[in-house]
């Protein structure tokens, strides 16, 4: 009898973490976050500030491509490619602690900002690429 | 202890002055000044040796001030801090500390310290370890973000670290000589509630804490808060080394609080100075402040810097497949 409970318990806990890791935290970011602008949307400079973050703080776990490595999420995905840019800069800016996501908090807010441009430029030429 | 003898012993003014002798054990001074020297070279020779990037964490240039950055999950990062001092009445001292640090969740970073000092005309000795914990509290961020902070320490009251100051700490805890004192262990809980907040490139930390001897001693008390902001707040299109966006300056500000017994500000010590930061790009990152006392139970100038390196996602090491 106590299996049974275990095994249940098992399953219903590998099922919230199956729903949870399906970027759950896209439902989290507020309405007026969600509707933010990019400042620096399209500016190649940006972008090329922004790889220079992405470099230093992102790649580590993301890849210096950013296809993700050892089960940490690629950000050419689509979930990320369809995310809008103020939903990129609530993530960025709150993480996702309980997922492995840190906070980036500490960097200043334009230079997350020139994250999401470099961001946005990878998902171009990925996108231009396969077309 | 007693309560009457632990009071006058933590009193600045209650303590005799001992000169300062060599001990039968002692190594020269330089000896340590020298182990630091080296230390710090071990940690520059990281970067060659570790295989994956550095990474340029972005933690605010405290050296007693917690903030609510944690170390990112899966990094390890090695860190040597050192203070020197000449306190009045005391001789000269060289206090390091080596820090490993390392980011076992997003939520959670736990850290070893291993701690010695070299006194002038005295000796060189290790004089304890600690090992600390911080656990944010919330999810997300917020206006204000809560880390508690859990620590044992077990360290000898010949430790001159001064990672942080609490009760009745003074300058005549400096003025003992070694062999007098590295005889006396104190084994303690150290709890902290870190309050920090982001606004608009600022960082601004409060730290509360309160410290037990497990033996039966009173509560001591104590503070610290700090602010920094980067040289810039805007990332330039090429990487560079002596540019603004590396380098974040701040100030700190702590001290004493007494104990249970006798709250408030009298008969501890206070310090405060500006701090900076350094951070060389995928290599290692450099700190510096110096901290004055602010009343006469403050040792004069305390300097400090820190020299740090983070060693990226060692955890992916263990994983099937290689790390990079």
């Amino acid at each position: 009898m106590k299996s049974r409970w275990i095994a249940a318990g098992c399953l219903v806990l590998s099922c919230a973490l199956v729903f949870a890791a399906d970027g759950g935290w896209l439902r989290k970011v507020p309405d007026a976050d969600r509707k933010r602008v990019n400042p620096y949307a399209g500016s190649a400079d940006a972008a090329a500030a922004g790889r220079v973050l992405f470099d230093e703080n992102c790649a580590k776990c993301h890849g210096e491509d950013a296809l993700g490595r050892h089960g940490r999420p690629s950000l050419r995905s689509e979930r990320v490619i369809h995310a809008t840019d103020g939903e990129l800069a609530w993530l960025l800016r709150n993480g996702s602690t309980w997922k492995g996501m840190p906070s980036w908090s500490s960097l200043p807010e334009p230079e997350r900002w020139q994250i999401i441009t470099y961001l946005r430029s990878l998902q171009r030429e990925s996108m231009s690429s396969t077309h | 202890m007693a309560w009457p003898e632990f009071c006058s012993r933590r009193r600045g003014g209650a303590r005799k002055v001992v000169p300062a002798r060599r001990a039968i054990d002692n190594k020269s001074s330089s000896d340590l000044f020298g182990r630091g020297f080296g230390l710090c070279l071990l940690i520059l020779l990281l970067q060659w040796l570790a295989p994956a990037r550095s990474a340029q964490a972005q933690e605010p240039p405290y050296f007693v001030t917690y903030s609510q950055a944690l170390e990112e999950p899966g990094n390890l990062e090695v860190a040597m801090k050192g203070l020197t001092a000449s306190p009045k009445d005391a001789n000269a001292f060289f206090s390091p500390t080596l820090e490993l640090e390392y980011g076992a969740k997003a939520w959670w970073t736990t850290e070893v310290y291993l701690q010695g000092q070299a006194t002038a005309n005295d000796s060189t000795i290790f004089t304890g370890f600690r090992w600390e914990n911080r656990f944010r509290v919330l999810p997300g961020e917020h206006w204000i973000n809560p880390v508690l902070y859990l620590e044992y320490e077990d360290v000898s009251a010949a430790d001159k670290s001064i990672l942080e100051v609490v009760g009745h700490d003074s300058i005549s805890d400096l003025q003992l000589n070694n062999a007098e004192s590295r005889g006396e262990v104190e084994r303690e809980l150290e709890g902290k509630l870190i309050l920090s907040s982001n606004v608009k490139g600022w960082n601004f930390s409060e730290n509360f804490i309160s410290e037990k001897n497990v033996k039966n001693e009173p509560w001591e008390f104590g503070y610290a808060v700090a602010a920094s902001r980067p040289l810039t707040l805007v990332a330039g299109k090429r990487p560079c080394v002596f540019c603004r966006q590396n380098f974040t300056a701040g100030a700190e500000l702590y001290g004493g609080l007494a104990t249970a017994h006798d709250f408030g500000l009298d008969a501890t010590s206070h310090y405060a100075g500006p701090a900076v930061n350094f951070n060389l790009p995928h290599g290692p990152t450099l700190g510096f402040s110096p901290q004055f006392g602010l009343n006469d139970n403050s040792a004069g100038v305390l300097w400090r810097f820190k020299v740090s390196y983070e060693i990226q996602q060692v955890r992916d090491w263990f994983r099937r497949g290689g790390a990079r």
